[in-house]
């Protein structure tokens, strides 16, 4: 096994993605919205995006964690729904700052309340290209060697530092020096 | 001590993996086994990586393996920690004496008295494959794993066509 972990699945179009494409830094995010810890780290990449601005462009792949965490995938699929119609962040965000509340008959409300049109929302929360979006990224994460939620990678390569904002930016910054 | 290294017969042994039942390697020839050595129950990363482990009982199953999680952990403490992390992850407790297996396999650290964060794959004929020691605070994931039984899965294939 080589020293460093990589990411098998390049940042691609299919991503989610906040942040320039063209960006020198790239960190990826596998995570569960029920996962405790990913929600502990929810602000600090809010807070590493704005320090580090246009310099970084943030990725979200899904890594739910079901037998752990019963509405994990329920919360996957919402914010993968409401992708299809162009809302992931908004739901991502949403998720966890209201993390504690994810029970099925919640989502709902949480849909509404970014804008969606409920009754796509409903519709496509079941659509095959949904569940098969988050295998493919649970897939990936095995792949990379994801070891848990979250998983972060800089610039490709595991990020197996501890995940408050101090360690997360200088690993960041000094990635960004030797480039 | 030193680690056991692909090549090698996987050494046998019989774990407690319940309060009245024992568990042997041999009992699972003909299958690939997934050994993994742990430190500790209910220590963050531990719990981290078999939680993993537990959630890729898919993955796993294609490939027909077993997982075993092993651990200096009494049988009781094991009960315990799998009911509350809802593990399907069978554990055995290398408890009495003490770290026997491990040190059997190379991973003892008799400085700590737990062992090391090991891994070793053992094909269908208790051939070790392949084997990984992760420095103890860092999870090594599954890739790895993965990437073994499917060679294992490979050869077999190449074995059986040229039978």
């Amino acid at each position: 096994m080589s020293k460093s972990t990589i990411l098998t699945q390049p940042v691609s179009e299919r991503d989610h993605m906040e942040g320039p494409t063209n960006a020198p830094l790239t960190l990826v995010e596998y995570g569960d919205y029920q996962c405790p810890y990913c929600g502990a780290a929810y602000p600090v990449v809010k807070r590493v995006q704005k320090t580090l601005e246009t310099k970084l462009r943030f990725v979200f792949r899904n890594f739910p964690l079901t037998q752990a965490h019963p509405y994990a995938m329920v919360a996957a699929e919402a914010a993968e729904a409401a992708a299809l119609q162009g809302k992931f962040w908004e739901m991502h965000d949403l998720l966890f700052e209201r993390q504690t509340f994810l029970e099925p008959d919640i989502i709902p409300l949480w849909a509404k309340k970014i804008g969606l049109d409920l009754e796509q929302f409903g519709n496509d929360f079941k659509q095959s290209v949904v569940a098969k979006r988050i295998k493919e990224d649970r897939q990936s994460g095995i792949r990379s060697g994801v070891n848990g939620t979250p998983t972060f990678y800089i610039n490709g390569i595991r990020y197996d530092g501890a995940p408050d904002y101090e360690s997360l930016l200088a690993a960041l910054e000094s990635e960004l020096a030797i480039r | 001590m030193k680690t056991l290294l692909p090549g090698v017969q996987a050494p046998d042994f019989s774990l407690p993996t319940t309060p009245d039942q024992k568990v042997s390697l041999s009992e699972f020839r003909g299958q690939p086994v997934v050994l993994v050595f742990y430190p500790a129950d209910w220590s963050p990363v531990c719990s981290d990586q078999l939680a993993l482990y537990n959630e890729l009982k898919v993955e796993f199953s294609e490939f027909d393996a077993q997982i075993l999680g092993i651990s200096v952990d009494g049988i009781w403490c094991h009960l315990a920690f799998s009911k509350d992390r809802k593990f399907h992850i069978p554990l055995l407790a290398d408890f009495e004496p003490k770290g026997a297996v491990a040190r059997q396999y190379g991973v003892y650290r008799e400085k700590d008295g737990e062992s090391e964060r090991a891994l070793f794959v053992i094909d269908t004929e208790g051939v070790i494959r392949w084997s990984h020691v992760s420095p103890v605070g860092i999870n090594p994931g599954a890739d790895g794993i993965l990437k073994a039984l499917e060679s294992i899965a490979k050869d077999e294939k190449t074995a059986s066509v040229s039978h």
